[in-house]
């Protein structure tokens, strides 16, 4: 079956480690919630009802005026065992929500992975772009022309005063989320990070860690997105969090160059330590994974270390996911066995940079 | 960190909640949240790896819903909070109580039957009530043409009362041509 090919392997179009200020922001990525008009919100919708949404949406995401936006495949989540929904949601190409909690939730993917169409998660239809570096009106370009097709054929949820009508309040409006992935060591490092998190939060913005809601910021990712989606317009939220995202962005190349001109050594120390350790390492546990791999990547952004490319880091970012490692493996693994795995996973990615 | 529940255990879940700029920080671990039940559900299943499940914690951070504080302290009920509970999507069921526990609507209609109520709710979230962003070409047509009917039909119907038959004809023309206009797109 082709749709083992977004299990299989970890590379996503967001990875490829290329795109605008790609050294410090990883990836960038959109969402777009819609409703149906006259179907009840996933929440309260039946196996029938639920099943209905699907096939009205697949319709027109399979049908031929979606065609030049992009070929999609469906994958219905019933149809994947926990270890292959988690390792969608890894790479970002789902959400926990859906893989978890949905009534005939599917997703809609297509060929470079950069759009999954979410359907029955929350909403109805949830349409994700996702992106390498620093990309936010490229994929409200892409997003909006999605939303485009749908709304041609659908009948979408819509009220002139209240916007795209979404199941949960605090995504009514514009039903846009948008969110950068930042890589902000120099930032924790120089102990500025929680002054900057916090001026970000009163200016209605949100930072989460690298899975989303709850998560933790491992490995010194952050994730820069809108809190507010009603009365403001996308072109607003948009910019609104591409000028902080920037300031955010010059503080920690700043923040770099600091760290370079007044304490070198111990930068250069930490970096390679890390390197070597993610070289040799035997055992590695996920949160060590990402703190090292999170110094290795920094000493590929500030020129420290040459034979690795940021692709390789994102790749590993993925590979090293306990979801990713089990399904690599086949088999369900018990912790220690993934921290062995997750080492060696490591090690001969590192070993492939060096010869290639 | 250890996990400010039981305190022995390393803090593993960090959710940082922000109400109107005020922050609050709760970082607990895997066992004390599965204990907590109703307050991190949604969390479990991939082993550590859930969401916190926003919807449970929504009604509790915004406290929008009188109901929700009334119900579990036993103040008297008073007047406004009746006209509350009672309000009630006629399409899905769902009441305005459910909504304010779950922190979801059921349809999309339950927006319009809450009405205004959700004003307040909205301000808090977004500052906002009104929609300035995008609006969908066909509906959004459409619910422009309907509103202009509504009024249309209102003032016919009094130019007819007060027998002025001339300007009511004229509407009663108007309303054709758009109804007219719905029909066809």
């Amino acid at each position: 079956m082709s749709q083992q090919r977004f299990m299989q392997h970890p590379w996503s179009n967001w990875m490829k480690g290329v795109g605008p200020d790609a050294d410090i922001v990883v990836s960038t990525r959109l969402r777009i919630a819609r409703n149906l008009r006259q179907h009840p919100f996933p929440l309260l919708a039946t196996d029938s009802q639920a099943e209905e949404v699907v096939k009205k949406v697949a319709d027109v995401a399979l049908g031929a005026t979606m065609q030049k936006h992009g070929k999609f495949e469906l994958i219905a989540m019933d149809q994947l065992s926990p270890l292959e929904k988690r390792v969608l949601v890894e790479k970002h190409l789902i959400s926990p929500n859906l893989a978890e909690e949905s009534r005939k939730g599917s997703v809609l993917l297509n060929e470079d992975e950069s759009i999954s169409i979410m359907v029955n998660e929350e909403d109805h239809i949830r349409i994700q772009v996702l992106l390498p570096g620093f990309q936010l009106h490229e994929a409200w370009e892409i997003g909006t022309k999605i939303d485009d097709v749908f709304e041609k054929h659908l009948n979408y949820a819509f009220d002139e005063k209240r916007g795209y009508l979404t199941s949960c309040p605090t995504n009514v409006g514009t039903g846009i989320r948008a969110s950068v992935m930042l890589h902000l060591p120099a930032l924790v490092m120089t102990k500025q990070i929680n002054r900057i998190l916090q001026a970000i939060n009163q200016v209605g913005l949100v930072v989460r860690g690298l899975y989303g809601e709850g998560s933790e910021a491992l490995g010194n990712l952050f994730q820069l997105s809108n809190q507010v989606t009603l009365g403001m317009s996308e072109t607003d939220i948009l910019s609104n969090l591409y000028s902080v995202a920037n300031q955010i962005i010059e503080q920690e190349r700043a923040a770099r160059r600091y760290l370079l001109e007044h304490s070198r050594i111990a930068l250069e120390d930490r970096i390679f330590r890390s390197y070597g350790i993610l070289q040799y390492a035997r055992t590695v546990e996920s949160k060590e994974a990402a703190q090292r791999l999170s110094d290795v990547r920094l000493g590929i952004d500030i020129g420290i270390i040459k034979n690795v490319s940021a692709f390789a880091l994102n790749e590993l970012l993925v590979m090293t996911q306990p979801g990713f490692l089990q399904h690599h493996a086949g088999q369900k693994l018990a912790p220690e066995q993934r921290d062995e795995r997750r080492a060696r996973l490591i090690r001969e990615r590192l070993a492939a940079e060096k010869s290639s | 960190m250890n996990c400010e529940e039981c305190g022995k255990r390393p803090a593993t879940l960090h959710l940082t909640k922000i109400v109107n700029g005020e922050k609050t920080e709760y970082h607990i671990c895997e066992h004390c949240a599965k204990d907590k039940g109703d307050m991190f559900s949604g969390f479990g299943g991939f082993g550590g790896f859930g969401d916190f499940g926003i919807h449970q914690l929504l009604s509790g951070l915004l406290n929008f819903d009188p109901m929700t504080k009334k119900e579990g302290v036993g103040i008297k009920e008073g007047q406004g909070t009746v006209q509350t509970k009672a309000a009630r999507c006629e399409t899905c069921g769902m009441t305005y109580a459910q909504f304010s526990k779950s922190g979801r609507f059921g349809c999309s209609d339950c927006y319009e039957f809450f009405g205004d109520r959700l004003d307040p709710l909205f301000r808090r979230i977004h500052g906002n009530t009104q929609h300035i962003g995008k609006v969908p070409e066909r509906t959004g047509g459409k619910i422009k043409v309907r509103k202009e009917l509504e009024q249309l039909k209102a003032a016919l119907q009094q130019y007819v009362a007060k027998e002025e038959f001339e300007k009511a004809a004229e509407i009663r023309d108007r309303i054709r041509a758009l109804e007219q206009k719905i029909t066809q797109s």
